[in-house]
């Protein structure tokens, strides 16, 4: 199975992952490529077979109400250059 | 000296035959020396590494150090060191510097190893070969026009070349133990949950898990001594009390059952491979363990079904990459998507982008149940397979990887061919079983490995079988030309 | 044409716990910008969540209190989608194995009916953070707070059984009531503790197959809400009566400006491609712990308003507005304590103290008034020191801080008079200063003469500045003219 290059390009959208047109035949052909090897999992017979999302078969622990966290904003956001008055900037968000 | 194993470096520390900074000075003397021609790490972290190497002598003076006390060791840039920039091998964390560390990073510092850097990985884990990382190739030590395997090719080559007695590795598809058996050194995959994947950087949360890259088996179980515990801050580690995994190691392996998959020696294995298993296999055999034919029918699946799951995981853990709050953010954007659009671009390399891609795409409305869906089907089979399998036997035993260390560029352009080097090592992942691999042979000069799948929680068995087969065998203290 | 309207609402409850869904650090309202958001929060590397249980408790509790179904395992998903809001790129909520099931509401109608809305299920999640369009930044930016992102979250949806804006507002005022006798809820809507999402469609009356619906979504008021869908309903009927086709689609009401609008960048093709998170397992509720929550489950207001009418005798629709809210029960049991007249407070407290709170946008927690203030004004009202009409300038002297009833009553000389000479020589000034009102009502027939004494009262109690006790003055008043009736020689 193939995608062609606009189905490519919504899943980048999908992904906010920038391509530019000049690479799209070969990301297209690469990722057809992958998926002729995942389609060989419809050969399998999995009727009524339970669907395993985890390897382990346990459940959630579950954590007490307590405040565990203290405030390491100033180490936090000295990860970023973008900071005004303790706040991320980001180009303008349109809703 | 480099030549001493961790059991062998710890009694030299008690003893008093050497000082722990002066173990830390010669490793760091070697990784000066060879670093520039493996380019197995990218950090070096000289200065708390003697700050750390004094306080552990200070220890073992006082006689409270235990095994690994004082014993310098490499960590994987995939674990966050806090204060120590943290890259899991992209452009994307470059300039990322974590404000605090993983468990295993605590785990082994708290035993009193001793840092001496990152090693150099597969950008976000992804790749079999280590061409992926945005600080280059890592060359394997056995030969440098060789890839080390991947994504732990850093760890593999550097505890290869002796630039450390260890590293910490993780393993998603083989991610250990493949690039262990290209480079000749033993490596442990434990049991989904034995390790907190706390400050590991994900990749895909339901296959990663951390473990040892060492000399032999027997370091491998030193470091996972105080690597495995339960740790409260990650859901899927589990609470277990861990064995002491020294203790059973010198036990006999007379009766023990191995099993032999036949999928595992099919068309595709090359043959000097499969002679160094059959002769490994045999030697067990002559030492009392009984081998027993098996089968894991849905083989042949488990690389299908892993590059839909390790995919869709992937898409959703690399979507924090977001350039807002850290890590990479591209310059000048026009706006909100095209910083979104850009910064993702730019920081991640081309094959991190295809995963992603993929992921997106087997999870989206529509494609859901005939990928991600049925791949989770497919797991099931294929842990069930398992389970079926180790009704019959303790062990089970074949190649880590189909040949031996490929050159650089040889995969070429097509992504399929590189994920087939993985094609034995996917399937423990899948059903979160502990698997190893250890040095079995030469193939033309280079080593391959032969994998040891234990049961879950059952990591003693492989090691205590790989420690007897090592009693007996040489192949894990052969090194690489070039070291001294 | 005759329209039908058919609304559903999810709701979105802050739940009121100290910490993150998934995190340690503090859910606390109003913390400076950032400074609650931890490793976690952030979606720094390699960090991984943990399941608050006081968050499964308080959906739980809330299953229970609605007689939901409850499975015995429900599944934690991511749902993807960037915002610089969404630190991880996912939201983790749950979607196919929510904690709680199908459960039910009841509500009353305008028209005094029982109505049953039914509850499609609640599901936990995490909130996101928020974004800031405005402030002391370039316009060119927007500004991101993280201290709510991983507050926990029950997201309720109904099933689309309520038919008007007012059957909607009853039931969301219903849900507010419910959540904080819970005490899983502070229910403070101006903190966005309660949003709302509502769902409107319209369809021919009659009609068995539902329009095209619209969202709009976070309202954060009932009176946004009742407003909202008004508007929505109009704007639908008015676009199908002119021929039009109803987009679906997101809408936002801004309940300053009145105006709705379509959120035209929502509208891309959303694929939210959830999946089971593998960070996290699925979430066992045993059966103990049910029992548990059970047994601590505190009084719901359908229980308390029963409790009210038959301890207090209230009418049903008193006890029904003094039971919706927790903090109004108590405070209205101990006025009732205090001044020994449940009636009196309850009329106090549903009139006056209501009315006032709502006027000035107030909380119980601040009212100016407090239960004992309140209880010892209807005891001097009942002792007879104050009348009626003094205690409200009484109570609007205590709003505005002036102290306390007694020191007030003191210090401005608002006792009633109730000294029967003093009142007689009231009275009698009075009936002597208007000779022409004697007259009149002395020609007045007897059984019409009752309406006359309204003029003369006034006139007392201007006299005595409204302090006269107005029973005494009326015994009096008839007495004198009683006498004068039988002195005119009748």
């Amino acid at each position: 199975m193939s995608l062609d290059k606009d189905q490519i390009q919504k899943l980048a959208t999908l992904s906010r992952i920038a391509i530019d047109d000049a690479t799209l035949e070969a990301v297209s052909e690469r990722f057809s490529s992958v998926l002729d090897l995942v389609d060989k999992l419809q050969a399998a017979d999995t009727l009524g077979v339970e669907p395993m999302a985890h390897p382990l078969q346990t459940t959630q622990l579950l954590r007490d109400d307590i405040i565990s966290e203290p405030n390491h904003q100033e180490a936090f956001q000295k990860l970023s250059e973008n900071i005004h008055d303790g706040l991320y900037l980001v180009p303008k968000v349109i809703e | 000296m480099y030549k001493l194993s961790i059991a062998e470096l710890g009694e030299g520390l008690r003893s008093k035959a050497f000082s722990s900074r002066e173990l830390t000075e010669y490793f760091l003397r070697r990784i000066a020396a060879l670093n520039p021609l493996y380019n197995a790490l990218i950090t070096v972290t000289e200065n708390s590494a003697l700050a750390a190497a004094t306080h552990a002598d200070k220890q073992l003076s006082s006689g409270i150090g235990g095994d690994l006390c004082g014993i310098p060791v490499l960590h994987k840039d995939i674990f966050c060191t806090q204060g120590v920039r943290t890259s899991c091998g992209s452009k994307m964390l470059d300039s990322f510097v974590p404000p605090y560390n993983a468990a295993v990073v605590e785990n082994l510092a708290s035993a009193g190893a001793i840092m001496l850097g990152k090693t150099n990985m597969d950008e976000f884990a992804m790749g079999s070969s280590n061409e992926t990382s945005f600080y280059g190739p890592v060359k394997n030590p056995w030969d440098i026009s060789r890839v080390p395997g991947g994504s732990s090719g850093g760890s593999a080559a550097a505890v290869a070349s002796r630039m450390a007695p260890a590293a910490t590795a993780t393993d998603t598809g083989g991610s250990i133990r493949q690039p262990a058996a290209l480079c000749g050194v033993s490596g442990l995959k434990p049991t989904y949950g034995r390790i907190s994947r706390w400050g590991m950087i994900a990749f895909a949360s339901s296959l990663d898990q951390a473990g040892p890259i060492a000399g032999s088996a027997e370091d491998c179980a030193i470091l996972l001594q105080a690597m495995a515990s339960y740790d409260p801050r990650d859901s899927t580690s589990v609470e277990r009390s861990v064995p002491n995994y020294r203790a059973t190691l010198n036990n006999s392996v007379a009766g023990v059952k191995i099993g032999i998959p036949k999928e595992y020696f099919l068309s595709g294995l090359n043959p000097g491979v499969e002679a160094a298993v059959m002769s490994s296999l045999s030697t067990l055999r002559d030492l009392g363990a009984e081998l027993i034919d098996i089968s894991l029918p849905n083989s042949h699946l488990s690389v299908p079904a892993y590059y839909v799951i390790a995919p869709a995981e992937a898409s959703a853990n690399l979507s924090r990459f977001d350039g807002v709050r850290y890590g990479h953010r591209c310059a000048d954007p026009e706006d909100l998507e095209d910083m979104y659009r850009r910064s993702r671009a730019e920081g991640f390399g081309e094959e991190v982008q295809r995963r992603i891609l993929i992921g997106s795409y087997c999870l989206s409305a529509g494609y859901y149940d005939a990928y991600y869906r049925k791949a989770q089907q497919v797991r099931q089979l294929i842990r069930q397979d398992f389970v079926e399998a180790f009704t019959q036997v303790d062990v089970i035993m074949g190649p880590t990887c189909p040949s031996p260390a490929f050159k650089f560029g040889a995969k070429g352009d097509d992504p399929v061919a590189m994920y087939l080097e993985d094609i034995y090592t996917i399937a423990t992942n899948l059903a979160g079983l502990p698997g190893m691999s250890i040095p079995c042979g030469l193939v033309e000069g280079n080593p391959v490995g032969l994998q040891l799948i234990g049961n879950y929680f059952d990591e003693a068995s492989i090691l205590n079988v790989a420690h007897q087969l090592q009693r007996v065998s040489n192949w894990h203290t052969q090194h690489p030309e070039g070291l001294d | 044409m005759q329209w039908e309207t058919v609304i559903g609402l999810e709701i979105h409850v802050q739940l009121a716990t100290a910490t993150k869904i998934f995190s340690g650090a503090s859910t606390r309202f109003g913390a400076p910008a950032n400074s609650q958001a931890c490793a976690i929060d952030l979606a720094m590397p390699g960090t991984l969540p943990v399941l608050n249980s006081q968050a499964v408790d308080f959906a739980l509790m809330f299953g229970l209190a609605i007689d939901a179904d409850i499975p015995e395992v429900s599944v934690f998903e991511r749902k993807n989608y960037f915002y610089p809001d969404l630190p991880k790129g996912y939201q983790t909520t749950q979607l196919e194995k929510p904690i709680v099931g199908a459960g039910r509401v009841t509500i009353e109608t305008p028209n005094g009916d029982n109505k049953v809305v039914r509850i499609h299920h609640a599901h936990l999640e995490e909130d996101a953070g928020k974004s800031l369009h405005e402030g002391n930044f370039s316009s060119q930016h927007s500004a991101i707070d993280l201290n709510r992102a991983g507050t926990p979250l029950i997201e309720i949806v109904t099933e689309p059984d309520l038919s008007n804006a007012i059957e909607a507002v009853t039931f969301a005022k219903k849900l507010h009531a419910l959540v904080t006798s819970l005490g899983i809820c502070d229910g403070r809507m101006a903190e966005g503790s309660l949003r709302f999402d509502v769902n409107v469609s319209v369809r021919p009356r009659g009609s068995e197959t539902l329009g095209t619906r619209t969202e709009t979504k976070n309202l954060n008021s009932f009176k946004f809400m009742e407003e909202a869908i008004i508007r929505e309903v109009d704007r639908q009927i008015d676009v199908l009566e002119d021929g039009g086709k109803i987009v679906q689609e997101t809408r936002l009401y801004n309940g300053d400006t009145k105006i709705a609008r379509s959120m035209r960048s929502k509208e891309e093709a959303n694929d939210y491609r959830y999946f089971a998170c593998p960070d996290l397992l699925p979430v066992l509720v045993t059966e103990e712990r049910l029992q548990r929550l059970r047994k601590s489950l505190p009084e719901l207001p359908e229980a308390r308003t029963t409790r009210l009418v038959e301890q207090f005798a209230l009418s049903q629709q008193d006890a029904q507005i003094l039971a919706n809210d927790i903090d109004l029960t108590s405070y209205f049991e101990s006025v009732a304590k205090q001044c020994d007249n449940p009636q009196a407070a309850a009329n106090w407290i549903t009139g006056e103290l209501i009315g006032r709170l709502n006027s000035e946008d107030l909380e119980l927690d601040n009212s100016p008034i407090d239960a004992g203030q309140l209880g010892i004004l209807i005891q001097r009202i009942s002792d007879q020191t104050i009348s009626g009409k003094m205690a409200k300038q009484v109570f609007d002297s205590i709003w505005s801080g002036a102290g306390e009833v007694d020191q007030i009553i003191r210090q401005r000389g608002l006792q009633q008079v109730s000294d029967s000479g003093a009142l007689e020589q009231m009275v009698t000034d009075v009936l002597s200063k208007n000779p022409a009102m004697v007259d009149d009502y002395l020609a007045t027939e007897e059984n019409r003469r009752k309406k006359k004494l309204g003029g003369f009262m006034g006139q007392i109690m201007q006299a005595s500045r409204g302090q006269a006790n107005p029973q005494q003055v009326n015994q009096i008043l008839l007495q004198k003219l009683a006498s004068m009736i039988e002195a005119s020689g009748e």
